[in-house]
């Protein structure tokens, strides 16, 4: 009886730690709807989304974040571009070819790479990135989407490598040996059987990727320019979605806050798409 | 059968609860009257010394008996002035409370107007129709903003016309103004900034300015400017250090003497906005007795501003 009570309330208690986090997330998209549809409802959603200038202090002000969507889908994109195939290779060699000394350092750099604090990224960016590009290319100026690009490819790689080697070593010995003993070689077995046995772990690592580039803020911003311009070449100052939340936060008043907020929701929404993708993966990936 | 336990186990602690608070509330009684006592003993001993003290330094027994409330309300570059003065305002009247809306320079102004604040704040002379309507200003305290460049750039010297054909991008290479055949990299603070809003306003380039890069900080601003040999940036006067280099603006070299003088062209002073002829509250005038002493002075440098009195 009395041991049955102990268990009762425990679980009372673990029940209560839960809905904790239930609210917190509850909280937090309740407050942004509510704060974020007033501005969209009084700029127009088409013009909010769509619209191609943004100046929100000016006389006449212009609220449209088409180039901080763009600007970061492009960001995220070339960070997949140049993050996944180095994050897939290294999680390959890592898994299946690697010596254990080898491993072990790799191990050990990937999770050490994965505790470097953002701004941390973004200063290291700001004074050798930024006029390495200047250089490079001979442009007047080096903050610009390719630096961005860089630093969030560099920042996603541990989540890429970490995940893609758990999904490589979840993959049975049986398969590889069989296939060696078909008379394929090594590198024809880790693409032809284990890459496709691990592939939706795989996906997900990307995803996973995905959603640690489009949300990251402090180290985009010091190297990106944010300035609000469209992102029609990769030399271009640009400001993402997150860039565009920070940066003008702090002295922002009225329906210019408002807006920012509204920035917030669509980023938010944008997570929820990525969070949905990768929920997705995980349950085809337990399925199988 | 369970049902009954628990609702006679909720009356029962129910009922200690009550015995136990009632217990407790005499012993608070107790201890209160001691304590009540222990306060006048202490009260005596402290009015004995407050008319001591009292005779040494009148300030301070008036310092006490200020409370209520001041309310400014204006300017958003004034933040940090406004914010240093009224932090220390209150330590020395710990019973006022100090308000600062910063909702713009206009808005300040309307406030007052419309008494809905005790003191406005502006961060541009008042407009002659301003002053017509029954409105003071006083200067507190003048912001320079300087104009700083690469230490490696040879333009030395910049007319206010020149800097605003830069920002507007008529001008887009430095060999047009005297240096190396580079494009101009313009370096600006983000929208809402004071320094911004400060710097667009003395050149006319509002909402005209084609900034390659927008920082969130003085620091960004310096440090990018530093790395970029062909960019050109604005900081208040009181971060410029030697990583940059300020150049002169229509010949006149930005230091806080120049701009106290009014020989530095890129400054705007920051005013206190009172309704002319009217009184303020005790405690307000006591704030702005204060924001204009030469007490504070120190406080308005370490707030980034050029202190006048």
């Amino acid at each position: 009886m009395n041991r049955h009570k102990i268990e009762t309330v425990v679980h009372g208690i673990f029940l209560v730690m839960g809905l904790v986090t239930i609210a917190c997330v509850l909280m937090i998209t309740v407050y942004l709807i509510i704060a974020g549809i007033p501005a969209i409802r009084e700029i127009g959603l088409i013009d909010f989304l769509f619209g191609t200038e943004w100046a929100s202090t000016a006389s006449d002000p212009k609220y449209g974040i088409l180039p901080f969507i763009l600007t970061s889908i492009y960001g995220t994109a070339g960070a997949m571009v140049i993050g996944v195939p180095v994050g897939f290779m290294t999680a390959v060699f890592t898994a299946k070819i690697a010596p254990f000394k080898v491993r072990t350092i790799i191990e050990e750099a990937v999770s050490l790479l994965a505790g470097i604090p953002s701004v941390v990224y973004g200063l290291v960016g700001m004074l050798v990135l930024v006029p390495g590009i200047r250089e490079l290319f001979d442009i007047p100026d080096g903050a610009s989407l390719l630096a961005a690009i860089i630093v969030l490819a560099i920042m996603t790689l541990p989540s890429i490598i970490s995940v893609s080697l758990t999904a490589l070593e979840a993959v049975p010995k049986e398969y590889e040996e069989a296939s060696l003993a078909l008379g394929a070689t090594e590198v024809e077995t880790y693409f032809k059987v284990s890459v496709p046995a691990a592939k939706s772990g795989i996906a997900a690592a990307v995803v996973l990727g995905v959603g640690r580039a489009i949300g990251e803020a402090m180290a985009v911003m010091m190297v990106s320019g944010n300035a609000p311009n469209m992102p029609d070449s990769i030399f271009q100052s640009v400001r993402f979605l997150t860039t565009a939340v920070a940066s003008e936060m702090s002295y922002s008043s009225g329906l210019q806050r408002e807006a920012l907020f509204s920035i917030a929701l669509v980023l938010f929404l944008f997570i929820m798409m990525i969070n949905a993708a990768l929920n997705f993966l995980m349950k085809h990936d337990k399925e199988n | 059968m369970k049902k009954r336990i628990g609702t006679m186990a909720v009356l029962g602690l129910a009922a200690m609860s009550l015995a136990a608070c009632g217990s407790s509330a005499e012993e608070t009684t107790a201890a209160a009257t001691t304590t009540a006592a222990a306060a006048e003993a202490e009260t005596e001993a402290e009015t004995e010394a407050e008319t001591e003290a009292e005779t040494e330094a009148e300030t301070e027994a008036a310092a006490e008996e200020l409370s209520g409330s001041v309310a400014t309300d204006g300017s958003t570059s004034m933040e940090s002035v406004i914010g240093i003065l009224g932090e220390s305002f209150m330590q020395l009247y710990p019973d006022v409370t100090f308000t600062y809306n910063p909702t713009g320079s206009g808005s300040g102004i309307t406030a007052v107007q419309e008494g809905r604040c005790d003191i406005g704040l502006s961060s541009r002379a008042l407009k002659d129709e301003e002053t017509a309507s029954g409105l003071k200003g006083e200067t507190v305290a003048l912001d320079g903003i300087a104009m700083i460049v690469n230490n490696e750039n040879p333009v030395a010297d910049l007319s206010i016309e020149q800097i605003a054909q830069i920002y507007t991008g008529e001008i887009t290479n430095w060999s047009e103004v005297g240096g190396n055949d580079e494009e101009i990299v313009l370096i600006g603070r983000e929208a809402g900034s004071g320094t911004r809003d400060g710097f667009e306003s003395i050149t006319g380039t509002e909402d005209a300015c084609q900034y390659r890069q927008e920082l969130t900080s003085t620091g960004d601003v310096i440090t990018t400017v530093s790395q970029n040999p062909a960019a050109i940036g604005y900081a208040s006067l009181a971060s410029v250090s030697d990583q940059v280099k300020a150049i002169t603006v229509e010949g006149v070299e930005a230091t806080e003497d120049t701009v106290r003088d009014g020989s530095y062209k890129i400054q705007r002073p920051f005013v206190l906005v009172t309704k002319d002829g009217e009184a303020l509250s005790t405690q307000a005038q006591a704030f702005y007795d204060y924001a204009m002493s030469s007490d504070v002075a120190d406080l308005i440098a370490q707030a980034g501003a050029v202190a006048i009195h």
